[in-house]
């Protein structure tokens, strides 16, 4: 079972040298414990393009979907055997990057 | 089997096991003064009965059983009060729990799986009244105050979310139990105190299927952690609830206030079992572990179940114990109760000026005016009272309560 496990921000590329540091000693602990399958930061919603192509003709938007004062800043994919494993690393992952997480299941 | 025999049997098993004995039995029954002369009747017994059926095979053994019946015999026989014979059956009754049986090992994984901290308070304690509780979404619904749609639609999301997300069908491991029990703590008081006062305008006053569901599920807790405080504390507080149920209803329906209860009428085997318990709960917060909310509560209880009348209450035990509950839950609520108990003590004056000071934050609850309703009145104040009785019987939501209250303020003249 995986899950999504996003970082909630109201910032882009924030974190500081020592949360930087808990991140990737974390990170190389689900790694050893099998429950990493992907992760990565993101870059500002300021810098988001949406696209609709079901009009037959690809229509661009500058800027994300719905702005919010907070959002989706980076995520961790888990692999987990049910929530609470899930809860309990998305929990070890929120003090690691020192922020809010969502855990949301892939159906 | 000769008296020779039988007499060096004795003083072995005395010399051996024996010695063992006798300090387990005085640290048991509490009393240091009670292993002497049992362990003398449980020789004079062995040298009765020994020769004639022969030494049992662990005379040791014999000796200290025979000697911790005796003990109970003569706490019987030497206080004729009831309590202590129940202190004396509570210190003795050592048998193990029995082993848990499929069907409640299944209910066990359910509770746990409907209390899941994933899951919403109000979702957790609909989601055990349907699951574990059997009652029906419409029946939920009216004890809750929504319309049958919504509920049913909130119990259909949630248990979306417990196959969606997965969450676990299971008891949770030794080192999650203590924190996830008291996450079911608080929904089987929850379950209970909607029993216990139901909100719905429609339903009985007294909801005895839910106190009995909340009250049969806090023991099969227990039955799991027979070592945890709070849940031992909490059934304790339940049971002596429950004990005062039929007494807190009367005749036409109306809801009769602690001070006015037929005391005779409370059920004096939960009653019995609640001071158990809380008893249990002392001697382990006299070897030193702290008592949380539930146990402090059930305390509080005990000290009202112990008083034959009402003009017997330990007020001043009660305050303490409220002193201890502020402590570790500084709640308004918590205050207005102690405020209660502080106006026997004290006086209905002092009592007013704490209760006045929580305006700010208990406005809306109805408990509130009816506690300074009652003050004002004690206090002669009646054209301030009837408006505060006005203003609770407002707020309140339960008939039997709304009942009462209008008595009360029609009281008034």
């Amino acid at each position: 079972m995986q899950y999504l496990v996003s970082v909630i921000d109201d910032k882009t590329n924030s974190a500081t040298p020592d949360e930087m540091a808990a991140i990737k000693a974390f990170n190389r602990r689900i790694q050893a414990e099998g429950h990493w399958v992907f992760a990565g930061g993101l870059n500002a919603p300021s810098t988001a393009t949406v696209i609709d192509n079901r009009g037959g003709e690809a229509l661009f938007t500058d800027g994300p979907f719905v702005e919010t004062k907070e959002y989706l800043a980076g995520f961790w994919v888990f692999e987990a055997p049910d929530l609470d494993v899930a809860l309990k690393i998305a929990a070890e992952g929120s003090k690691a990057c020192n922020r809010k997480v969502e855990v949301r299941p892939f159906l | 089997m000769s008296a020779v025999d039988v007499s060096e049997a004795i003083t072995q098993a005395r010399g051996g096991e024996w010695a063992g004995g006798a300090p387990a039995l005085t640290t048991r029954s509490g009393a240091p003064h009670i292993a002497g002369e049992p362990a003398a009747e449980a020789s004079a017994a062995a040298v009765e009965r020994w020769p004639a059926d022969g030494v049992p095979p662990n005379p040791g053994a014999w000796l200290t059983t025979t000697a911790s019946r005796k003990a109970i015999d003569r706490i019987r026989r030497e206080n004729k009060r009831d309590d202590k014979q129940r202190e004396a059956h509570m210190l003795y009754d050592d048998d193990p729990p029995e082993p848990l049986g499929a069907i409640e090992d299944e209910r066990l994984r359910l509770i746990f799986t409907c209390c899941h901290p994933a899951l919403a308070m109000e979702t957790r304690v609909a989601l055990t009244l349907r699951m574990v509780g059997g009652l029906t979404v419409s029946e939920i619904a009216r004890a809750f105050l929504v319309q049958e749609t919504a509920m049913g639609q909130r119990i259909t999301r949630a248990k979306a979310k417990i196959k969606g997300a997965r969450i676990p069908y299971r008891v949770p491991s030794a080192e999650d139990l203590p924190r996830r029990v008291s996450g079911v703590l608080a929904v089987l008081f929850l379950v209970f105190n909607e029993g216990y006062l139901a909100t719905g305008p429609d339903t009985d006053p007294v909801r005895h299927d839910l106190t009995a569901e909340a009250i049969r599920l806090t023991r099969l807790i227990r039955d799991l952690m027979p070592q945890d405080g709070e849940v031992a504390g909490l059934l304790a507080l339940m049971l002596l609830t429950e004990a005062r149920r039929t007494a807190r209803v009367s005749a036409s329906g109306e809801l009769v206030t602690l001070d006015e209860q037929d005391r005779g009428a409370w059920d004096a085997a939960l009653v019995a079992e609640g001071h158990r318990l809380v008893r249990e709960r002392l001697a382990a917060a006299a070897a030193g572990v702290a008592p949380g909310r539930y146990q402090i509560l059930a305390a509080i209880n005990a000290v009202h179940t112990s008083a034959r009348d009402v003009r017997d209450t330990d007020w001043s035990q009660v305050v303490a114990l409220y002193d201890q509950l502020v402590r570790i839950d500084p709640s308004p609520i918590v205050a207005l109760n102690r405020a209660v108990a502080v106006a026997e003590l004290d006086g209905a004056e002092v009592a007013l000026a704490a209760v006045d000071r929580l305006e700010d934050k208990l406005a809306g609850y109805h408990a509130f005016h009816a506690t300074r309703a009652d003050l004002l009145r004690r206090l002669g104040r009646g054209q301030q009272a009837r408006a505060a009785y006005d203003k609770a019987i407002e707020l309140a939501g339960n008939t039997a309560e709304i009942a009462s209250l209008t008595r009360r303020r029609d009281r008034l003249r």
